[in-house]
Formats: structure tokens, sequence, C-alpha cells
């Protein structure tokens, strides 16, 4: 029989319920490689070790009772570490919140958990989710499970790290500017990012709530459906979660689009583009035309990219989104300040500015600094108008083209990152660099659509090639099928990263 | 005020109100909205600002919001939002507050209010807009201070009004009008003890001298929570911002702009405070928590249907309608209820003027004792109809129907058991009234001699018989009755 390790979500739920494998065997087997290969990957922050085997236990107490256990009973995931939880820690990679226990847990956690999932642990991420490599991460690196060398992207880079080498089934991450989709993509697996309010962010620590959205990470199309049927819904906690029904994405998701019309993105195919990404997307192009799919050009003109004389990219989208999410982000983080919860200064203070300013410097990290910083600025009195309003017309731009284009086309196909996972330390020196990475990712997030990154396959050296399909809003189902038709194009073989496969 | 006589003064005096709504839950999450239990108790994730927490808005608050708008004739808007105020202060956990910045729920609107003369002064509103209250320091140790949460997220109507206000006794008798508006319409306790009312006057004087017309700064006295603060208060500027510019030319709205003062209590003084360059900007911007509040017709319609007859207008309906005077009528529009049960007790059939006499004698009485409204004393309508119609049908006498009321108000019942219990019902025995009637006119035959003869003293001697009859009855002789059956004796 199949190692439980070796299966995917949906293989091994049906393993469990079956009863060719417990519960516990399953967790015990990712605990066990967690225990192994996590201490060179590093994509746990904390590991719940003793919780999992009780959950698991009680996943197969039922089946031995005749419980019916969940769409997911049994299979253990990952959550990354910006999600609250009555249990544990919740860090957000952050010295601020690096003791922090929350009273109480996330709705899609609960979701998640209802649902029959097994929790193995917390994921590294960027301090507070801001970052594209995971090293902004106060607490540890995380290393790319395909090359050690180099960087599983981010912000959810030890969701990614750990959905590729096989340290969980799946894992749930928060996209808020590519933060699912660019790791997955570094990382050799799927990510989705849900439509915005299709997942309660109810205990999803805030970075840029108008942008954040929690979605699943996994092996496959079929795998990423059914976590995300898992977490999907409206929530009474989360006035921003919409009332829109939610469908069995995992039961359509075989099925593929008829007549499905795929806009090629004009803006993202351009001649920068690296050879091998842009060989990609034209790959993944010819699965969905061989699928009967019909190809057209689609212009996305607020979502170009532009060049300058030196070379160096630039696009509305990218300054947009950082204005919206560092204003937003400015607001968030004010309340960790020393005086109620979190990092206090041990210095003597003379008073509670002195408290507060002391407080948040010692707790907060670079890159979280010079965002606050931003944010504080784009919202200051005579700099509000010409900085946040003209940022919140653009996104409103962005969004109008997109809602052309679903006029036209099904979903639309593009790179998901501009570049392969880059070496660790490459490009921490320059912080412009690092917001490039998510050139192709942040437009989507500011037009509120959902999208999905998946692998493609190897680079000439052998680092994970991805792309990235969009669709409309709520148009989720359509999406992962769409996906699901270039995944079978290519074969079904999902990439296991060295670091992934198991020992003979 | 002491001028010279060559200068006249204008204060204008308009004033910022906040008056915490008495709504079950808080704006933003579900714990309960109660002040005074033990420190962070009815506190959540969301009103203690954790980390992920979201703030769900709560639909009563609007309502009570949308009601004190209507009654305050303004227009409720159609789309409002909330926008995120942002300042660090330990009493607010987020380090922002909710509120809403350029699209308030309510905007435009006056209210009448009635002078200590009986004139009516109209107060124009700019606006009434909802945010969320913070929590309170509690500075009880010297070292260090405590931060009670249990009233962080308390919805917050802020009421803004034109500069409409010319003197101390304006300030006070609006903020008492708003008051009693507010208690009206059941949308608040306004409490001003649990500080459920606080007031912010911002005040300058317009002083004309030789034609020219000359302003003064425009003070901002924040937090102030009581009448007799707000009047000491905008009293002590009128006469300290006239003596500052007749000393400081400069002291002038074109050379300072606005500046804030305390009022010391203590004192009753304003003090200069100096506020830090930054705290003036607050980074106002749309709040990505919430959707925007989009109030149609229907919903606006189904509140306006709410509100019902206003403190003024009924006020001025009693004394026409009851014939009511001013003083009597005023006692009655204090509250909504008070006033129900007077209409309600003539609606069952009992004179108005009757009934007001029992709602203003004893009920007001235990009312004032018991620190509650008249309706809160406990008596029906319906009983206080069954009450005067037996006053009115000589059933009970006045001084009879006192001691049902004292026992009904203590004990409970209804007036006619109670009136048999205590066996307080007049005697319709015509036999036993005559006894009564002889048994006096005998006992007494001078006075009889007095009011045969038809002297000046009749009217009085009449008085002392009656009295006589009433007295040998206990107080159970109808007086009606008693009074013709002596009067036909008498002639006979
Ligand atoms: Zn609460």
């Amino acid at each position: 029989m199949t190692a439980p390790r070796e299966m995917s979500a949906l293989a091994l739920r049906d393993a469990i319920a079956a009863g060719q494998v417990s519960a516990a065997e399953a967790t015990r087997a990712y605990l066990d490689a967690i225990e192994r290969q996590d201490g060179a990957i590093r994509a746990y922050t904390q590991v719940f070790a003793d919780r999992a085997m009780e959950r698991a236990a009680q996943i197969d107490a039922a089946r031995a009772a005749g419980k019916p256990l969940g769409p997911l009973g049994g299979v253990p995931v990952s959550i990354k570490d910006n999600m609250c939880t009555a249990w544990g820690k919740t860090t957000c990679a952050s010295k601020i919140l690096e003791n922090f226990h929350a009273p109480y847990t996330a709705t899609a956690v609960q979701k998640l958990e209802a649902a029959g999932a097994v929790i193995l642990g917390k994921t590294n991420m960027d301090e507070f989710a801001m970052g594209s490599s995971t090293e902004n991460s106060a607490l540890q690196k995380t290393a790319n499970p395909w090359d050690l060398a180099r960087v599983p992207g981010g912000s959810s880079g030890g969701a990614a790290a750990g959905v590729s080498a096989r340290l969980c089934a799946a894992a749930l991450g928060s996209d808020t500017g590519g933060s699912i989709r660019q790791p997955a993509a570094l990382c050799g697996c799927v990510g989705l990012k849900p439509t915005y309010g299709r997942v309660s962010r109810y205990g999803l620590v805030a970075f840029a709530s108008s942008l954040d959205q929690i979605g699943p990470l996994a092996r496959n199309v079929p795998d990423a459906a059914l976590m995300l049927s898992a977490i999907a819904g409206h929530d009474g906690h989360d006035s921003t979660s919409a009332d829109t029904p939610v469908a069995d994405y995992a039961a359509t998701v075989e099925r593929p689009v008829e007549g499905l019309r795929v806009g090629l993105v004009k803006e993202f195919i351009s001649d920068q583009l690296n050879g091998e990404i842009r060989a990609a997307v034209e790959k993944a192009a010819k699965c969905l035309t061989d699928a009967g799919a019909t190809l057209v050009e689609i212009s996305l003109p607020h979502s170009r990219i532009d060049v300058g004389a030196d070379g160096t990219l630039s696009s509305y989208a990218v300054a947009c989104y950082y204005i919206v999410a560092t204003a937003e982000a400015s607001s968030n983080l004010a309340r960790y300040d020393g005086a109620h919860y979190g990092h206090r200064t041990p210095k003597t203070v003379g008073d509670i500015i002195e408290l507060y300013s002391q407080s948040r410097a010692e707790g907060f990290g670079d890159e979280v600094k010079r965002r606050i910083m931003l944010g504080t600025y784009a919202l200051s009195s005579g700099y509000y108008d010409a900085h946040y309003l003209k940022a919140l017309k653009v996104r409103r731009l962005i969004a109008e083209d997109f809602r052309a284009a679903f006029g036209q086309v099904d979903v639309l196909l593009g790179p998901t990152s501009p570049e392969v996972a880059f070496r660790a330390g490459a490009k921490t020196a320059d912080p412009l660099t690092m917001y490039l990475s998510d050139i192709y990712t942040i437009s989507v997030n500011l037009a509120g659509i959902p999208a999905i990154s998946l692998p493609v396959g190897l680079n000439s050296t052998g680092l994970p090639l991805a792309v990235q399909l969009l669709a409309g809003i709520f148009e989720e189902e359509k999406l992962l099928r769409a996906a699901r038709m270039v995944e079978r194009g290519l074969g079904s073989q999902e990439l296991v990263p060295p670091a992934g496969r198991e020992e003979k | 005020m002491t001028t010279t006589t060559a200068d006249k003064i204008t204060p204008i005096i308009g004033m910022e109100i906040h008056v915490e709504l008495d709504t079950a839950t808080k704006m933003f999450c579900r714990c309960r909205n109660r002040f005074g239990d033990p420190p962070n108790t009815n506190v959540c994730p969301v009103c203690l600002g954790l980390p992920g927490a979201l703030p769900v808005m709560n639909r009563q608050a609007v309502e009570f919001s949308m009601k004190a708008g209507l009654a305050l004739g303004c227009t409720v808007s159609a789309f409002s939002k909330w926008d995120r105020k942002s300042y660090y202060y330990p009493d607010l956990p987020k380090n922002y507050q909710i509120s809403q910045y350029d699209l308030p729920l309510n905007v435009g609107g006056a209210i009448e209010v009635p002078l200590a003369d009986g004139q009516v002064k109209r107060v124009g509103i700019i606006r009434a807009h909802l945010e969320e209250d913070a929590g309170k320091n509690l500075h009880d140790d010297p070292t260090s201070t405590k931060v009670d949460l249990n009233r962080a997220g308390t919805p917050l109507l802020e009421i803004v009004s034109q500069p409409d206000m010319h003197s101390a006794e304006e300030a006070g008798a609006y903020g008492r009008a708003m008051q009693r508006l507010v208690r009206w319409l059941s949308v608040s306790q306004a409490n001003m003890q649990m500080g459920h009312m606080r007031f912010e006057p911002n005040i300058n004087l317009h002083i004309e001298r030789e034609g020219a017309l000359y302003k003064t700064p425009i003070v901002e006295v924040k937090n102030l929570n009581s009448f007799r603060s707000l009047e000491r208060c905008v009293e002590f500027e009128i006469q300290r911002q006239y003596a500052q510019w007749r000393q400081d030319p400069n002291y002038t709205l074109e050379k300072l702009g606005k500046e804030n003062r305390g009022f010391d209590d203590v004192t009753g003084k304003t003090v200069f405070q100096r506020e830090k360059e930054e705290a003036h900007d607050y980074r106002y911007f749309p709040d990505p928590d919430l959707m925007p509040v989009v109030v149609d017709e229907a919903w606006s319609g189904r509140i306006a249907a709410q509100i019902g007859e206003l403190p003024l207008p009924r006020r001025a309906r009693y004394m026409q309608q009851y014939a009511l005077s001013f003083k009597e009528a005023d006692a009655l529009t204090q509250d909504a209820p008070s006033g129900n049960l007077l209409d309600e007790a003539v609606a069952a059939g009992a004179t108005a003027k009757r009934v007001t006499n029992l709602l203003l004698g004893r009920i007001a009485a235990t009312a004032n004792e018991r620190g509650c409204c008249l309706a809160e004393v406990g008596i029906t309508a319906g009983q206080l109809a069954e009450l005067a119609k037996m006053m009115d049908a000589g059933t009970v006498s006045a001084s009879a129907a006192d001691r049902v009321l004292v026992e009904m108000i203590e004990k409970g019942g209804e007036p006619l058991t109670t009136a048999k219990a205590l066996n307080l019902l007049a005697v319709t025995d015509t036999a036993q009234l005559e006894a009564w009637v002889d048994q006096a006119i005998t006992a007494n035959p001078e006075i009889v001699a007095q009011i045969r003869a038809g002297d000046k003293k009749a009217d009085k001697a009449r008085g002392f018989l009656m009295g006589q009859i009433m007295k040998l009855s206990a107080g159970k002789a109808p007086p009606a009755q008693a009074k013709a059956m002596l009067e036909r004796k008498l002639i006979g």
C-alpha cells in the first residue's frame, strides 16, 4: 500500500474512511517526517504533536463508532502562523507577538477542524505577512525544499515548503498580494487565493484588511478544491465575508469546462518575461487548447508593466498596492503597543509614549517598520488625496479592466512570478526589487478576484515553474476546473523535491 | 458682565454632545453594554482589540441613532460609512476609534429648546453620527494606570450643534432638552452621574466696538459631565475671553484660531491645554472591515413610525386639550411613559384633571422619593382611571383615594378591592347617612341658627357641618350626597 505521505489529501481521506490506514498512522507519519526533515527546511514555527495525535485518535474513534468523518477526516494539515488558535501561540513570525496566546480560534481553522482535518502545526512566514521570501520572519529562515540555499517565496513560505516537502498533506496560507501563489510557484505546489469575502477573515491577524484572504496550498488542484470547500462560506463574525452559496468544488473539479475561453494577458507576456517562464505559460496554454479551449489575447491596461531606461520594472498595480496595503497596515498594526499584550520593552520608560515607541522599536522588524511608515505617510493630512485617494482610483480602474476582460473570457492565463526561486539573501538589501516579486499577483488582490497558481514542470536547473489562472468574482468553481484541465494536460505528475522523497 | 459701555458682546456657543446609547450589546461586538460591572468582565476579542478580531455593526445602535436623528428633524443618509480615527491612548485598545467622518448617519436638523421664561429657542443640528466609546483609565494607584475596557465599544451618538446659543443659560437648556429627547425616545438613559452624556461646548465672543467687529478665539472644552459644570464653564469663558481681549488686542480668532481648554470643577476655571502637533492628524480613512450603512426609505420609515409625539407638541396639546396649566403639562412631559399614563387613563374614561392631580400628587411624591419617573411608580393607567372614576362617582372621597393610592403603591392591588379592604368605601346607605346628618345638626344648634339666619358666616358654618359629618362617618360619607341632604334638612 502507498505510504500516507505519498497520498494526496483526497486519497488519504478515502483511505482513512475505508479503514486502509488510520488517522493516527497518517498523523504519526507526518510528525515523524517533520522530526526528521524540518530541521533543514524549518517550515514549522510550532508543531502540536500531542494535540494532533489526540485529534487523530478522536477521528479513529469516530470511525470505529460508525460516525461520518467529514470531507477532510483524518487528513494532517498545517496552518500559517497568522491564524489565531486557542491553543499554542499565534506569533505572525514577529517578536512583538512571539509569546502571544490567542484566547480564540479563527473561523477558517474551526471549519477546517470541523471538516475532520488534523492540524499538525503552524508554519513560518514573513513577519505580519510582509514579504516575498519568508526572510522577514523574526523567528527563523525557511529553506526551499528544491534547493536549500534558495528561498521558498513568501509570505506563506513555510506553508509552501511544508506542502512541497510532504510535511503536511495540505496547508492554509493567506494572500494579500501574492502570498499564497508566489511561494506555491517557487516551491512547486498549487496555491489558491479565493475571491475576497469567500473565506472568513475572523481570526486572521490583519495585514491589509481589504486585500487579505485565507486560501489553501496543496499538491494538486482537486486537493485545493477540497480544502476550499471546507473553509469557504459566510461568517457572522466577518462583515466582509460574502453570503454567496459555496459549491462542492471537489465534486465538480474533474469536469472540464466546455468551450472554455482563455485570455492571455498581453501585458504579462512581454519581451522582458523570463524565457523559461514564458515557455511555461505557453505549455499551459497548449494543455488548455488541447482540451478544447480557445485562446484570446486580452489587455489589462492598468495592470501593465513598464520598463525604465535602466531596465527596472514598474507598474501601477505595485504602486497602488504599496499605498493601500501599507495604509491599512499602519492602522491595523497600531494596536501592538506593549500596553495590552505582546512584547513590552523591559527598559524603564518615562511615560506611556516612550513605552509605545520603545516596545514597537524592539518588537517590529525593519520591513514592518518601513511599511508602517509608508502607510502613515500616505494617510497623513495633506498627503491623503495625492496618495491614498489616488490609489483607490487606480484600484477601481484595475478592477474595471478585469470586469471587462471577464465579459470576453472565462479565465485569464499568465505567469505567477517573474522568476524561479532565488537565492536566500539575494534581495534583502533592496526592498523595491523584492516588491517586484509580486508584480503578476498583486492586481488580483486589488480587484478582489480569485486566482490559482499551479506548477507546470521544472526549469533547466531543476527549479519549479508555474503559471497563474485568474477568474471573475466567485468563479472559483470554473477556475478550479480550468486549472485541473492544465494539470491533466501535463500528465498529473506531481513534483516532489529531493527533500520530500521518502527515503527507501 | 463688566463691559466698557461702548462694547456690545455676543457670545457664540456651539456644542458637541456625546450620548451613550442604551442598546443591549456593544457597537461592534456582542458583549453586554453595561457599565459598573467588575472591570474587564464585559469584554471579548473584538472590544479588547485582539489580533484578528473583526467588528460587526450593531443594527439596534444604528436604529437608535436614526430614531434620535429623525426626532431632531435630521435627514438620515441613504449612504453613510465607517472611518478609523487614529490616536494612541491606553483606553483605546486598537489605537484607532471607529467613527463616521465625512459621511455621517444623520445630517441637518434642529431642536426646540424650552427656556426658563417659557420662550422656545431653536438650535440647529449640523450632524449626529455614531461611533464607539473608549474604555476608562483608572488612576487609583500613583505608580501605574489600570484600564477597564467594559465601556470600550459602547455605542456613542455624537450630536454636533450649530453655534446658535448665546448664553450659559441657553447652553444648559439645550443640554437639558437633549437629555429629555433621548430619554423620551428610550435610546439612552442619559444619566449624567453614570456618564451617559458628556458635553463639549465651543465658545467665542463677537465684540462690537466703535463700528468694528472683533472675534475672540474659539475655545473648545472637553468632557463636561453635568449641567452645572456646563453652565459654569460657559459663563466663566464669556467673562475670561472678554477680559483677555481687553488686555491683549491680539487675542482674536484671526491670530490664534482655536484653542483647547480644560474645565476645573473645583476652581470653576478653565485652563489652557497645549496639544501635541501630531495629535491633530487623526489620519481618517474608511474602515475596510465594515460595510457602508445603506438606509432605504422603508427602513427609515419604520423607525420614523416608532417616534410618535415629541415632548413640546405634547405639552402644548395637554394645555389645550386637557386645560392643564403650563406647570402641570410640563411636569407630565418630562418623559414619554408618564404622559402616556395620562392619555391612556383619559381614554379609559377618566377626567384629565382628576388623573393629573393623582399623578402630580401622591405618585409624583413617591417618584421623587424613589428617584424614578412617574410611570415607574407602578400604578397602571387602568388603575388610575378606575380610581379617578370612583372619586367622580363619590365612591371614595379625596382623602380616602389618597390612602388607597398609598396602599396600592406599597402593596399592589386594585382600587376597589383596596378601598373595600381598608373599609374606605363611601356609605351609600341613606338611613346611615341621615343619622350622621341629623347627629351633626342636633349637636350644633348655634351653627344651624347662623345658617338659617343667612348671615355672613353661613358659608363657613356649612363647611363646619360638612366637616362634622365626614368626621362622624370616618370619611365614608359621600360628600355630594351628604351636602344635598344637609341642605334639604336645613331648609326644612
Ligand atoms: Zn466585546
